[in-house]
């Protein structure tokens, strides 16, 4: 009897009771004040965001108001806008435009060739589908970058599969007249600025078309019933449900294809012509020429458009629908 | 007079799944027509074969006279109030009821003072400019109306419109919508799993299960003289008494029902009757619900409130007036 009133005593659980040690007071303390569990989660990322990343990209701007001395080669650290003068000389204009326009044409094919696949991956694809989709879009991704460029210079070589295939079906007609054009054509796809965008479009597609395939799945499938059923036909759907619904989507995606493009400077080194884009600028000002204050000074170009861009996209309403 | 919409053996099927099967209906212009049904019963799909959303697999649907099989949503002048209302979350709520004239062509000016008489009509004026997002449930599910009404359609379709609102407001909405069906003369084709919703709305009621219709008729004939042991029950939930019960009362060996309404329930002492045992009771506020069990049958009776009620397990005699027994067409 006394037995059972003690096991009785020793299991019964107490109403209130108390906290195991420092972690069961730790716990207590971040029940009863969430904030502090908050700012100390919240402490490191900021202050490698705010110190390390942020710091150094002003680090960097403030050397592109520094100028160099052209006869000793060394920075002169004086506050000037000289180098910014020298950024806007036709030859440098010349790289920014250029690379601006294959950034727009990148993200132009991406956004269009995207669209349709994250509309079936969307819409269509269930279960096994789904899971090949992801694997597809993703797969690419697991492999170096250098090599896929390699592999695309092989591809698009003179001796290569793609001059072969159009070979053997009897459209080598077709390249020809392609690489005969001004600007676009060359010698072969791979010293020429198509085989330039061609590799870029393939690279940062995979950017393009998750974030059109997040905005389409958001899209419930009985807005596209409603403007059929008020008389809207599939093209009007499109432009009117669809596309608005998945411009933040787009705008998303076109963010990394147009950055990723203003700033790479590998494709265009392994695959093009030999006239520069600005990433092959910063590279060559920053290392050959050793011109730090030109080379910072290209890479505030990027970061100055991306803003323009961004602020032109909320203009246009292209977050509205977020 | 040609029929508004016409189901000849229209069937729809999904793989094995028989949605829809052979269903034949006719429904008359101006008609307020439910279909009603438990979820899985062919109901919805037989709205979507109406849209245009799908397509028969066999049989024909004709719209006014017109064969409609293989004609796109987009191209019937029928139009959808939908279940969670699909507003167009991008547009206003102006652009959203102008949506269908913009489609169409027609002008800004026109198509705005369009909806907004639209918007007048479902009691929203002065709302367009704001987002769907905006509004409350109820307000949604008003604009979704005026979207489908601008467009004057020969045939609204309504899919569960009520569902999604609180006890008040849908009979509130009730009210409006049938209100709103007579001043228009349009035919409403009413989706619900709600009996109570389909037959104070309607003016005739298809009873839907497994995908073919059970029954059609006025409210009145769907309650009081249901055809089958599942319309009995699903409509207003009659007590379904078994052939040898019935021929003990009327001689006829058929199935019954009998509203629980329709069941008095008395003492012991005061004689004749079907005696049973006082199983629970279920307070509804005006009535009380209760259940019974008559030597193994399981029945219940409603009965108003106010009257002395027995104790749970008590034994009752339940008493009914034999012209409440109705004996359904059910093969034995």
């Amino acid at each position: 009897m006394s037995l059972d009133a003690a096991i009785q005593r020793a299991t019964a659980p107490a109403i209130l009771p108390g906290s195991g040690g420092v972690r069961g007071a730790l716990s207590d303390l971040f029940w009863r004040r969430p904030k502090v569990l908050l700012l100390l989660m919240l402490l490191p990322p900021v202050l490698w965001l705010g110190i390390v990343y942020i710091g150094s990209l002003f680090a960097l701007l403030a050397q592109s108001f520094f100028s160099i001395d052209e006869f000793s080669g060394l920075i002169n650290r004086q506050f000037t806008l000289k180098t910014y003068g020298d950024l806007f000389q036709a030859a440098n204009l010349d790289i920014i435009l250029r690379t601006v326009t294959m950034a727009a044409l990148v993200t132009l094919a991406s956004a269009i060739i995207a669209f349709p696949i994250a509309y079936y991956a969307a819409r269509y694809a269930r279960g096994r589908w789904k899971a090949l989709f992801y694997l597809g879009i993703m797969l690419p991704l697991w492999s170096s970058y250098l090599v896929k460029i390699y592999a695309w210079k092989l591809i698009l070589a003179k001796e290569g599969i793609l001059t072969w295939l159009f070979g053997k079906l009897h459209l080598q007609w077709l390249i020809d007249a392609w690489l005969s054009l001004p600007v676009v054509g060359g010698n072969s796809l791979s010293v020429s600025f198509t085989g330039t965008f061609i590799v870029f479009v393939y690279v940062w597609l995979p950017f393009m078309i998750l974030p059109v395939q997040a905005a389409l799945e958001r899209v419930p499938g009985n807005l596209v019933e409603a403007s059929s059923d008020l008389g809207a036909s599939p093209g009007q759907t499109f432009r009117n449900v669809l596309f608005p619904l998945a411009l933040p989507g787009i705008v998303a995606g076109s963010i990394f294809t147009f950055s990723l493009t203003l700033g790479d400077y590998i494709i265009p080194q392994i695959i093009g012509t030999s006239r520069l884009f600005i990433g092959q600028a910063v590279y060559s000002q920053q290392g050959t020429a050793g011109n730090i204050p030109l080379a910072a000074a290209f890479t505030v170009v990027p970061i100055v458009i991306m803003g323009f861009y961004l602020w032109g996209a909320k203009r246009m309403g292209a977050f509205d629908a977020l | 007079m040609t029929t508004a919409v016409s189901f000849q053996k229209a069937s729809r099927h999904f793989g094995s799944v028989r949605a829809v099967d052979a269903v034949d209906l006719d429904i008359a212009p101006g008609e307020f027509f439910a279909m009603l049904g438990p979820s899985g019963s062919g109901k919805t799909t037989c709205l979507r074969l109406i849209a245009g959303f799908e397509q028969p697999t066999s049989g024909s649907i004709s719209i006014f006279g017109e064969r409609a099989e293989g004609v796109p949503p987009y191209r019937r002048n029928v139009n959808t109030v939908f279940q969670d209302y699909a507003l167009f979350p991008h547009l206003s709520v102006l652009d959203n009821v102008a949506y269908g004239l913009m489609v169409k062509g027609i002008g800004k000016a026109e198509r705005h003072k369009a909806a907004e008489e639209a918007l007048s009509l479902v009691r929203l004026p002065g709302y367009g400019a704001r987002r769907p997002g905006q509004l409350s449930g109820g307000q949604r599910q008003r604009v979704a109306l005026a979207r489908a009404l601008v467009n004057q359609p020969k045939v609204l379709l309504l899919d569960e419109p009520l569902g999604a609102l609180d006890l008040k407001l849908r009979e509130n909405m009730q009210e409006e919508l049938k209100s709103l069906q007579k001043v228009l003369g349009i035919t409403f084709v009413f989706v619900t799993h709600d009996q109570g919703e389909a037959l104070s709305m309607a003016d005739r009621v298809a009873v839907f299960n497994d995908g073919k219709i059970m029954q059609i008729g006025t409210p009145e004939d769907i309650y009081q003289r249901p055809k089958t042991r599942f319309v009995a029950d699903f409509v207003g939930s009659s007590n379904v008494l078994p052939p040898d019960f019935v021929q003990r009362y009327c001689g006829q060996h058929r199935w019954g029902s009998l509203r629980p309404e329709s069941i008095r329930v008395g003492r012991t002492a005061s004689g004749e009757g079907v005696s049973a045992r006082l199983v629970s009771t279920n307070y509804l506020g005006a009535t009380t619900k209760l259940a019974l069990d008559a030597d193994g049958l399981k029945l219940h009776a409603i009965v108003p409130a106010g009257n002395p009620l027995p104790v749970e397990g008590e034994a009752v005699v339940l008493t009914f007036n034999r012209e409440h027994l109705h004996l359904m067409d059910e093969p034995v």
